[in-house]
């Protein structure tokens, strides 16, 4: 186990740079998700981190050391691919033991390690298979034996789960960080995902653009997003954000589209007047009589909860309930936002107003 | 009425004939497969069977022949020169298969690489494949002339030789003059088809073995080899078969000589039936190729029988 340092990382391919100054911390013993959309450079950091990218500038080091010009094979970590990247010619146990096969250690030995990591992945009875003959789910678990069994400073993961079934993610996500939780292997986890991002993560770092937009704990991404962004990409469903003014009149409220007037607990100094971004989860709307009143669109319930898509000044917003509601479309209803739990951003640049 | 309504019975009965035959899955079948079938009957079964019949004959050009059994067999079972034609096509395949195929791995491995002006060089290495094999014979001809040789030419003049090299004049130059000309000529096939083979492999497949720790050798003895084992099954045995068939070259280079040196099964059955005139001699010749293919085809079809790995499972 290591810790990894990744200092004013950039990545360009021919002129045209990727990532732009990446740094991020990754203490020995973390699982960091790097999370953002396609093509926000996130499964390039990861490659560049394995070694199967060049480093533009900057620099990565695992522990103490800078691995900048490592051969990948000498840098002692293991990676899940997306597609898993088994070798379609080896059985399962083949596959598995293949690294310590090529570092030249002997069949008892080899034996042993296999054995152990498909305890660990309930992968015994499988021992003898090919891939072909195996279901994704048991591919994917096949790939993660691979990297256990070489025992690694670090785990990378490019999007193990994406091609797997809903339902099957769930399980294997639970898997993966139970893994880990027995293991305490530094992992850097890359996802599209924000609920794998969310659920798995000690730290999340967001990425968009090739920059990081935001580093911290999952509840605190959740709970204090630096900026537009991020409160838009974590959470589903995701904030609603609303255009509009800060007004301290008194007291301080949101002016909002089409005047409609929505709470705050308090406005940020020298800010009367300044064009804001309004946001609010769906989960932090309540039904109540000093709410903005909005008109049903569309009732989704789940079963657990219910998601209300109603127009709140002429603007399309979500809201969840844990009650069941039965609205009708063209209902008026009064939707409140917790003034507690309301985030304003800048209009201008999109950052967070405190 | 009556006699209206007779024939338009009659009518309806054999359109509905027809138009029933037609529905019918089976008979369907049978008419689509009437083009393939009369194809392969008269461009490929009618010949081997007449073949096969003509070695069993004496037939002469412009004669009609007798049926002898299998006397043409043994005759040429005591005739030294279509023994010296087994020994000179048996070398000839295995070496010049061999050579191409390590030549076309190297080249395949090579073009798979990012080089510069990659896809002049693909096109490059296709020319031999694509110049007429008689064309690309005669250059080889006067490559190898005694008199007019560029290479002798070349190692006099940078003093290396003192007298013109007898390319096709002695046994053993002439037999590897012609598998060397045959290996120019076959190399494209091979590299390229392995090369298509070589761009199915998943890069991911490599990038995974590099972190495993595999070294450039152990990237392509575990995996490139393997993954590519199929392929090679198939070009191999194209190669061969093509090798052990040949004509083209030794009837233009040497007419199988000197002193029948260079003399295949397929230039020597040549001679005997047509240029001598003994068809009946020369389709036993013929015949007696096909033992020695019938072999190569039975290894390469195991061969080719998908390995466990490819079997089964579902993606």
């Amino acid at each position: 186990m290591s810790s990894v340092q990744i200092r004013d990382v950039r990545k360009s391919f021919g002129n045209f740079e990727v990532l732009h100054g990446v740094t991020i911390p990754i203490e020995d013993g973390e699982f960091v998700v790097l999370v953002g959309p396609s093509g926000c450079g996130k499964s390039t950091l990861l490659r560049m981190l394995a070694g199967l990218e060049n480093i533009t500038s900057g620099t990565i080091s695992i522990g103490e050391r800078v691995v900048n010009n490592v051969q990948p094979k000498e840098r002692d970590i293991a990676m899940v691919f997306q597609n898993y990247a088994l070798y379609p010619h080896m059985t399962v146990a083949d596959n598995m033991g293949f690294s310590l096969k090529l570092r030249g250690a002997k069949p008892a030995e080899i034996a042993t390690g296999v054995k152990r990591a498909a305890e660990i992945l309930a992968l015994t009875p499988l021992l003898d298979r090919y891939p072909r003959q195996l279901s994704g789910g048991q591919r994917q678990r096949v790939a993660m034996g691979r990297a256990i069994v070489r025992d690694p400073q670090v785990f990378l993961f490019d999007e193990p789960l994406s091609n797997l079934d809903a339902k099957l993610r769930v399980a294997m996500r639970t898997e993966i960080k139970e893994l880990h939780q027995r293991l305490r292997t530094t992992t850097v986890y890359v996802t599209h995902d924000q609920i794998e991002a969310m659920t798995m993560a000690d730290k999340i770092v967001v990425m968009h653009d090739g920059i990081v937009e935001q580093m911290g704990s999952p509840l605190e991404l959740y709970d204090t997003p630096a900026n537009q962004f991020v409160a838009g990409f974590i959470g589903s469903p995701a904030m609603n954000f609303l255009k509009g003014n800060v007004k301290v009149n008194g007291a301080a409220y949101f002016e909002g589209p089409n005047g409609v007037r929505l709470p705050l607990k308090s406005a940020p100094a020298n800010s009367d007047g300044k064009p804001a971004v309004y946001g609010v989860r769906p989960e932090h709307f309540t039904i109540a009589d000093d709410g903005a009143e909005a008109e049903i669109v569309v009732v989704e319930p789940t079963g657990s909860e219910t998601q209300v898509f109603a127009k709140l000044g002429g603007e399309q917003v979500v809201a969840v309930f844990r009650e069941r509601h039965l609205f009708n479309p063209g209902d008026k209803v009064r939707l409140k936002p917790d003034p507690g739990l309301v985030h304003l951003f800048d209009d201008a640049n999109g950052k967070r107003m405190s | 009425m009556a006699v209206l309504a007779e024939p338009v019975a009659a009518q309806v009965k054999r359109s509905s004939m027809w138009s029933r035959a037609f529905e019918s899955r089976n008979f369907l079948g049978a008419m689509f497969m009437v083009p393939a079938i009369a194809i392969l009957v008269l461009f490929l079964a009618y010949p081997l069977a007449l073949g096969f019949w003509l070695g069993m004959t004496d037939t002469k050009i412009g004669g009609v022949g007798r049926f002898i059994g299998f006397q043409n067999f043994v005759s040429l079972s005591r005739d030294s020169v279509f023994w010296l034609s087994v020994f000179n096509t048996i070398f000839y395949t295995v070496t010049a298969s061999i050579v191409k195929f390590a030549i076309g791995l190297y080249l395949a491995l090579l073009l798979n690489e990012r080089l510069p002006f990659k896809s002049m060089i693909r096109a490059i290495v296709l020319l031999p494949f694509v110049v007429p094999t008689v064309l690309s014979a005669i250059a080889f001809w006067w490559i190898y002339d005694s008199q007019f040789s560029i290479i002798s030419w070349v190692l006099i003049k940078a003093g290396l030789l003192t007298r013109y090299i007898e390319f096709l004049g002695d046994p053993w130059n002439a037999r590897w003059s012609v598998v060397v000309a045959n290996i120019w000529r076959g190399v494209p096939f091979v590299a390229i088809t392995l090369l298509a083979g070589l761009q199915t492999i998943s890069p991911s497949l490599y990038e995974a073995a590099n972190l495993d720790g595999a070294t450039n050798w152990q990237r392509f003895r575990h995996i490139t080899l393997p993954m590519l084992s199929p392929i090679i099954a198939v070009v191999m045995t194209f190669s061969v078969l093509m090798t052990f068939t040949d004509f083209q070259l030794i009837y233009t280079i040497t007419r199988g000589g000197p002193i029948n040196a260079t003399h295949l099964m397929a230039t020597l059955s040549f001679q005997r039936a047509i240029t001598g005139g003994n068809l009946g001699e020369g389709a036993a010749i013929s015949n007696a190729m096909i033992p020695f293919l019938v072999a190569a085809i039975l290894l390469s079809f195991f061969g080719l029988q998908r390995s466990r790995w490819q079997q089964g499972g579902r993606d």
